[in-house]
Formats: structure tokens, sequence, C-alpha cells
């Protein structure tokens, strides 16, 4: 699709063939690993997460400390305390994510299973993104970066060009895939012509990105006319992500984009020519170097795929959520993007559950917070466990017991 | 044998010490409403949801937080906190608190001023207030609600003073600051601050040199924008401006205003001035290098908000912090007193009194209109 961008190398010799280093063979390996690892183990480090997050909640409670302070003399007291604060911690979380039985109407009762899809929709987008790098073997760390350019130059058409209803969302949403793309492809070209690791290049570039948007966020042409605060005019209503179910709630057609967007990587990566290149690469490079394949191009190309969808997850979150553009537009989207790519274990089918996932997480992380005063940080810990142990496989499978799969010593599965 | 015995006696020993350190409360029947004190239990419910800084931020968050918790001890009312971690966190926070029937809810910072506008437009029956701002439309433009009042401060008044202080304390002719971000909340302070060193140029005929802020350009030294108010992110700017000369530093910085601290303690001579609460009773290990501080009282603003609401006395009317009303102020000079002149004090409260009577007008495009 970008052909122009690279010149063809498919059939030159690379001049001087990029160094071998052991660390990238040792991190492609531990990504086929994890990505092999079977859904047990994923559960488990679920199941593991959650209790680790149900010691924290009664640890910072106050009810368990103070019963605690007389544990002997009635520990019973304090185990009571604990199971009150864990039980309605976590039955807050549910009310929060999926649904809340406590609500007066169903329309309010089915709320927070919007407001997950809500939080996911960006999330899943740019998480299939980091798996098209990662199932090439690349460390896409940018998308925080790939993110914020993607909704920079949305929310910029979706403000300032007059275009009819209909086609000035779709124009806003290319624009920002288009400058994801840009984005991640420059991590590429270095990567593929100089060898520059991409997981560095992709870091760097995500501080030119958040200083681009803070400079974006002072000008005369993204600032609102009269105001000196650091925010975008809002995107012309013809831009915006039209609502999924009404008003009353805040999910819009970029869920829909995002389940198109998992299709189409499903598409990409398991039946068309390209993405067998991409896994190919990803295998083995050398490999793919003999067979044939330019494996400079592929990873340009990968590195394109990757920021774009990182840039579409951008241009949904401005044009459907934000609606207009400040300088903590991109959030922890980029980062959490990476989260939701491993636990889905880069597959889209995975990536999907593994946003809803997360994104039930957060929602339910704020409803807690406010009906329990369980801090929302709690959350960030029970995310980042979830990562820690679905990372390190043969933790989980030790402290279960399981055996050793077949799949790991198999290798990997397409 | 005997080994058994001794672990048993010595297990038994142990558990009777730890039995003894604490005791279980006396079962009271603790329902009923006198236990609370001499507060009167309130059904009032005062709700807050804090910016992306968090309610740690060393600032305004913080600080808002206290003034509602102020009520909670003062009043018994209930209350409930959200703390966003992201800018997308902020309209779902309001309506998770609107849906545990919070009666009034006090959004900080104008990064809340859409949400708060939205979600009051939506529930006409639950009052807000909000901190440094106005609440905007969905286009940004600042509109008027019956159930939103704004808390907002004139802070360029009290930053005029510290100006006019650190411009007569300088010893080598240079003072300095530097910004988080340049948004109209910190901007404002700068604005003040270089008004009042060149008011002390006029008046003295001396001409003291400003480093970090041109009010005229509107430019000025702010921290990198990946993380404008956290700690170690102000060091660059404080280093080079005590490097430039500066022995007073302006940190407006939330929590990168403790590395002027750092480098103040490090480099002998040279004083900062706090902003937002007194600084040298938030940081009393660093006392003895600031010099005052520009203080901006949300804790009582929202203290005062919320007291009237629970009261049943809400009202919509904009409060602006002013020396005035006390709103903003100059703290005490603390450990520093006695290196501060005679003189210098007296002409500092005179400029204070002329501010407030009219004779001087501080002006700033950042203050709240």
């Amino acid at each position: 699709m970008t052909d122009e961008l690279v010149p063809d190398q498919a059939d030159a010799p690379p001049a001087a063939p990029p160094p071998k280093d052991p660390t990238e063979d040792a991190a492609a390996s531990w990504l086929r690993r994890v990505s092999s690892s079977g859904s047990t183990v994923t559960v488990l480090a679920f199941v593991l997460a959650l209790v680790i997050g149900g010691i924290l909640i009664a640890v910072v409670n106050p009810a368990v400390t103070a019963a605690a302070h007389y544990f002997f003399a009635a520990p019973l007291d304090t185990f009571e305390a604990a199971w009150t604060a864990v039980s309605e911690a976590y039955s807050a979380l549910f009310r929060g994510a999926v649904f809340d039985y406590q609500a007066d109407t169903f329309a309010k009762a089915i709320r927070p299973l919007t407001e997950t899809m809500t939080v996911a929709t960006p999330l899943i987008i740019a998480a299939l993104g980091v798996a098209v790098a990662f199932r090439a073997g690349l460390f896409n760390i940018g998308g925080q970066g790939q993110v914020i350019m993607g909704a920079s130059l949305s929310a910029y058409i979706g403000f300032t060009w007059h275009l009819p209803a209909g086609i000035a969302c779709v124009v806003a949403l290319l624009g920002g895939l288009f400058a994801g793309a840009v984005w991640g492809g420059i991590a590429g070209v270095l990567k593929a012509r100089t060898g520059a690791h991409e997981v560095i290049v992709t870091i760097m570039l995500n501080y030119v990105a958040i200083s681009f948007l803070a400079y974006f966020l002072t000008t005369e042409a993204f600032r609102v006319p009269g105001s000196a605060e650091p925010k975008s005019r809002t995107v012309r209503p013809e831009a915006q992500l039209p609502l999924l179910f009404g008003s009353q709630y805040r999910v819009t057609w970029g869920f829909v984009i995002a389940i198109l967007a998992a299709v189409f990587v499903w598409w990409l990566m398991s039946r068309s020519r390209i993405g067998f290149q991409y896994r190919a690469v990803g295998f083995n490079p050398n490999a793919s170097r003999t067979a044939g394949f330019s494996v400079q191009r592929i990873t340009v190309y990968v590195m394109l795929t990757s920021g774009a969808l990182a840039g579409l997850a951008g241009a949904v979150q401005l044009l459907g959520t934000s609606k207009y553009l400040t300088d903590g537009i991109a959030g922890t989207i980029g980062f959490d993007a990476i989260t939701v790519a491993l636990l889905g274990r880069s597959k889209p089918l995975g990536i999907f559950f593994a946003g809803i996932l997360y994104g039930g997480l957060s929602a339910g992380g704020r409803f807690m917070e406010a009906v329990t005063g369980t801090p929302i940080s709690i959350v960030l810990v029970l995310q980042a466990l979830v990562v820690l142990f679905i990372a390190a496989p043969s933790l989980v499978r030790t402290i279960f017991r399981l055996p050793a799969p077949d799949a790991e010593l198999k290798g990997a599965t397409a | 044998m005997k080994k058994i015995i001794r672990v048993a006696a010595l297990g038994g020993a142990l558990a009777l010490a730890l039995a003894a350190c604490g005791s279980a409360p006396e079962d009271t029947p603790s329902s009923s409403p006198s236990s609370s004190g001499g507060a009167m239990a309130s059904d009032f419910k005062g709700c807050i949801v804090s910016d992306s800084g968090g309610f740690n931020d060393k600032s305004f968050n913080e600080s808002a937080l206290n003034g509602l918790n102020k009520v909670k001890t003062d009043q018994g009312i209930q209350t409930a906190q959200a703390e966003s971690k992201t800018d997308d966190a902020y309209a779902p926070n309001i309506n998770n608190l609107i849906s545990q029937d919070c009666n009034m809810i006090v959004s900080v910072g104008f990064k809340l001023s859409t949400a708060t506008g939205d979600a009051a437009t939506a529930n006409t029956d639950v009052d807000f207030a909000l901190v440094d701002s106005l609440p905007t439309d969905a286009d940004g433009k600042a509109i008027e609600l019956p159930n939103v009042k704004p808390l907002q401060f004139d802070t360029a008044q009290a930053a005029y003073l510290a100006g006019y202080l650190a411009a007569g304390t300088s010893k080598t002719g240079k003072v300095g600051t530097y910004g988080g971000l340049a948004i109209p909340t910190v901007t404002v302070f700068m604005d003040g601050f270089a008004d009042g060193v060149a008011k002390y140029n006029e008046v003295k005929g001396k001409d003291v040199k400003l480093l970090g802020w041109d009010k005229g350009t509107q430019k000025g030294l702010f921290n990198p924008p990946e993380a404008p108010f956290a700690p170690g992110s102000g060091k660059a700017n404080a280093d080079s401006l005590v490097a430039q000369g500066a022995d007073v530093i302006l940190p407006v910085a939330g929590g990168a205003a403790l590395d002027a601290l750092t480098t103040a303690k490090a480099t002998p001579g040279t004083l900062v001035i706090w902003v937002d609460s007194d600084g040298a009773l938030v940081n009393p290990d660093s006392s003895s290098v600031i010099l005052t501080s520009v203080m901006k009282l949300i804790d009582a603003a929202v203290e005062s908000a919320v007291t009237d609401a629970a009261g049943g006395k809400f009202d919509a009317a904009p409060y602006v912090g002013t020396l005035e009303n006390g709103g903003v102020g100059l703290a005490p000079y603390h450990d520093l007193d006695s290196a501060v002149p005679a003189d210098l004090k007296a002409e500092v409260d005179q400029l204070k009194a002329d501010i407030i009577s009219g004779k001087i007008t501080v002006e700033s495009q950042s203050s709240p209109k």
C-alpha cells in the first residue's frame, strides 16, 4: 500500500547486514513462548492477580486495620472486616464493569457494560497494532506516540475541514491512521536502513510526539480562540463518531471499528500473503532472508501497519470520546495496549477479549473507588500483576503445579 | 519432652503478651447517631473528582480534598472521592459519583470544565463547585449554570507582593521563575510576580532582572511536557536559573517545585518563594530557604462552598479569591523573618493595602474574568 516510501531492496544483498545481537533472538523467543502458552495460564494469572489484589484491598482498608490492632484478642473480627472489604470492593468492580444490579432501571444497570466497551475501544485497536509487530518479532513500544500523532491529525482535520457529514468522519479517521503510520514508519525505516533498535527509537519518538502535542496546543491553529488553556477546539459534529446506542451511553461506532480492525488483522496475519511474510520474518529473519524475502522492506511494512492501527486508536478516541485535544489525550492507551496484546497472546480474538477485560477493570475500578473508597491504584496493581504472571508462564505453572505444555516444545503456532 | 514444654510455655506467654497489646472494643450500640461526637451527623454527601494530577499532587487537588475533608470532620457529612488517572476519566468519574447520590460534587481544575458543564446540564438536582475555571459547553465556551459555583483565584495580586519582596531581597539583582505548563493558572502567578519586580524597580530606581518569564510576550521557562508537575522535572530549570545568577526563585510547578528547594539548599544564599500553600509548613525540612509563599487558599474556598451547600445555602455566584477576601495572600516569613528588612516588610504591607483599596490594580490576561 505504501511501496513508494521505501525503495525495493528485495534482491539487493544488504550492504551491511544489521548486526545480530543475542538479546534480539532471546526477546523474540520469549515473545513466542508467551504467545504460545495455553489459555489456562491466562485464566490462572487473572485468578492469582485477583487473590493478591484482594489481600491488598484488605490491607489498605481502614476497618481491617482497626480490627487488626486487636487481632489476638478477637482474630475473627479482622477476617470478617477483610471479607467485607474485599467482597464489597470486588462486587463494586463487577457492578462498575458489567452489570449494576443495584440500579433503579435496566437502562442504568447496563450502562457499566457500555462504559467498559468505551474504554476498551481504543485499547483493542492499539493492541492489534502492537500485536502485528509482536508477531513479526518487533517490539513497538511507541504506541503512545503513534496514538498522539493520530489523535492530533484527526483533531485538526475534524475541526478545520468543512466536509459533508459521513465523509468528514471517514477522512478524519484516515488522517489519524496516516499520522500513526508515518510515526511508526519512521522507526521501521530507521531499523531497516541502519539497524537502530526499534525499542529505543519508538520510545524516543514517544517523547517527540508528546512535545509536538504540547507545541500544537500553544498554536492558534489548534487553540480555542480567546482562550489561553492548552486545549484544542472541539471537532465539528459531522466529524464526530456517532453514538452506537443513543445519547444515554457514551459508546460510539468506534467499537464497531475495533471489531472490524480485529477481523482485518485476523485476515492480514492468517490469510494474506504479506501477513505470512510478517510472521515468517518474526519466526526466523535469517531463514526468511534466505528464502528471498526482503526483511528490511517487511520491517518497514510491519511498523507502518502497527503505527497505522495505533494512529486509528488515537483518532477513534478523539472523534468518539474526547472530541477535543488535550495534553493528556492519549492517557495510557499506548502502554496499556502492550499489556492487552500480551494478555490476548497477540491473536485478534484474544486481544478483543483482553481489551474488554482491561476496559472492564478500568471502568469497574473507577466505580469501585466512588462506591467503596478503595483506591483506584489497586486496579492498576491488578492489571500489572496479570501481565506479570502472563509474562512468566512458568511461574504460574509452578504455583499451580501444572505440567509444561507441549506447545512450548513444538514452538510457535501460527 | 523438656523442650516441648519450654516451647509451649514460651508460645503461651507470647500469645498472652500479644493479646494484652490490643483488646477488642466493647460492644456498644454503635448505630446510635449520638456516638458520632459533637458534630451533627448529616445526610449530605459531598464528593470530589481530581484531575489527572491525582490527590497527592502537593497542589490544588490535595488542597481541595483537604477542604472537603475539613467539612467531613467538622460537620459529619458523608464524602466520596474519585481520583482521575487520565483525562478520559473525568466524565465517567463524575457520573459514578452522581449515581452514588452525591449532593455536591467538587471538580478540581480547568481540565474538568467541559465534563462539569455537561454533567451539570444533565443533572440539575446536583450542585457543583468547579475549582480554577468556569464551566464550559461542548465547544469550550464558558457558560453560566444555576448549579455550578466556580471557585477562582486572582493569584496575580499575591504574586505581585512576592515579586516586590523578591526584588527587595535579592543580592545579585536577579530573580527567577519557572512553571510546570504554560497554562493560565500557572502564568497568572508569573504575571503578578513580573509586575511586582517592575514596581520595585520603578519605586527604587533599580534594575532587578526577572529570568524565566516575559509578561509582554507571555513566554518563559517551563518543565518538559511529559511530566510537567512531577518532582524531578523542574531540576534543570531551577539549576539554570541559579547558574544565571538568580538568588530568589518562584517555582509554579506543583511537585516539581520541590526541585527548587533541592537546588536552593545546595546553593547557599538562594531562596525560594513557594506557591499554593504555606511552604514552610508543608516542607518543614526546607523552611530555612523558603522566604515566603504565594498562598492560594483553595481548601478554604472549597470548605465554605461545601458548608454552604450542606446547610441548604448553595449559590452559584462565582467566587474569586483576592487579597481583600483573603482567598489569596502572602504567607508569614517564618524562619527568614529576621532576613527581611523591616522597611521592606512595611512597603509590602502598604502595597497590599493599596491593592485592596484599588489604588493599584494588578492586571494579568490570565486573571479570572
